[in-house]
């Protein structure tokens, strides 16, 4: 359960981001997270929701989009989407596996107004 | 009064690992290898810690980090093995931050040749903060059972080694050394594996010298960059 404080951090960054833009308001959060990230979205968007009072993002939507983990075989070159987490290639049997997406956990887009 | 859609493509824990960069940086340019110890709570991080201090210190200075919610009880029990030890008490946070790690650095003393932190208690958040360190340690204790590898991919996926404490009590459980071996290389093929028993002194020696290996890979690693 760190939501909370990966939201602190998250907060830092929208602070920053609408302070160089001059922003009144942010009005939407976009944010990529990984399957293997370690994160609960639903309790991301909680913590956000509490977070987000007396904020510039107090009127703000959070939008999560879920990546799921993805790796390319350095042996075969195959690229695969894994619903499971075993780092074996599925076309040659390989481990030596580069993991593409899925560990991310990534602040995408801001709408912002002026 | 304007929109606009700001692309901002930034990594939320980009802080944390900015500090964590410079965390490691610093150590590998003092020779320190710094190893974050990862498990659920109870699975022995401190005792395994405290046969490591003892077989380390003789050759190796060292220094140790204990990260609990409350209590100076972990620091205490590495001081009382004549070794210097810093207490973080999170106060309710379930994991350590490399500021906080950070924060401690300029009290490490020169000599050292090890920074030891063990982690708050929990397999899952402390898997998602790098805390500068050279080698992620991952416990497993045989009462915990064989299916945890799999239960909480992140911590071992994320892993470079897997220690499996408390072996001795498998006989008196339905614990499969092999398949919890397999289940966490699955998830991580690299991942080297130990067997250890802090009460019998099993493995301990096998874990050491991967430390110091490890340090003089390290310090190759770096003459050659």
């Amino acid at each position: 359960m760190h939501e909370l404080s990966i939201v602190a951090s998250l907060f830092e960054i929208l602070e920053a981001k609408a302070r160089e833009n001059q922003a009144t308001k942010i009005v939407r959060v976009r944010l990529k997270v990984g399957k293997l990230a370690g994160v609960v979205p639903e309790f991301l968007q909680t913590a956000f929701d509490s977070y987000k009072q007396d904020t510039i993002a107090a009127a703000s939507h959070l939008e999560i989009e879920e990546v799921p983990l993805k790796v390319r075989c350095r042996k075969c070159t195959a690229e695969i989407e894994k619903e499971d987490f075993v780092l074996v290639c599925p076309s040659c049997g390989s481990t030596d596996l580069e993991i593409l997406e899925g560990m991310e956990l990534l602040l995408d887009k801001i709408d912002l107004e002026i | 009064m304007s929109k606009k859609e700001l692309i901002v493509r930034e990594e939320i824990l980009g802080s944390n690992k900015k500090v964590a960069a410079e965390i490691r940086g610093k150590m590998e340019a003092a020779g320190v290898l710094v190893v974050n110890l990862l498990s659920s709570p109870g699975s022995g991080k401190t005792t395994l810690l405290e046969r490591i201090v003892e077989t380390l210190k003789p050759t190796h200075p060292l220094a140790v980090i204990e990260g609990d919610i409350e209590t100076e009880r972990d620091a205490d029990r590495i001081r009382r093995k004549g070794v210097p030890a810093w207490q973080i008490t999170t106060g309710g946070a379930c994991h350590l931050e490399a500021k906080m790690v950070g924060k401690l650095l300029p009290e490490i003393p020169a000599e050292t040749k090890f920074l030891f932190i063990e982690n708050v208690g929990n397999l899952v958040c402390p898997a998602g903060y790098d805390l500068g360190e050279n080698l992620r340690c991952v416990l497993l204790s045989a009462p915990e059972g064989d299916d945890k590898p799999k239960k909480y991919p992140k911590a071992f996926a994320t892993a470079d080694c897997l220690i499996i404490t408390k072996s001795d009590l498998i006989p008196y459980l339905p614990f499969d050394l092999e398949k919890a071996g397999n289940e966490a290389l699955d998830l991580n093929p690299r991942l080297r594996i130990f067997v250890t028993s802090a009460l019998k002194g099993r493995g301990i020696a096998e874990l050491a010298r991967y430390f110091i290996e490890s340090r003089v890979n390290m310090i190759q690693h770096q003459r050659h960059a």
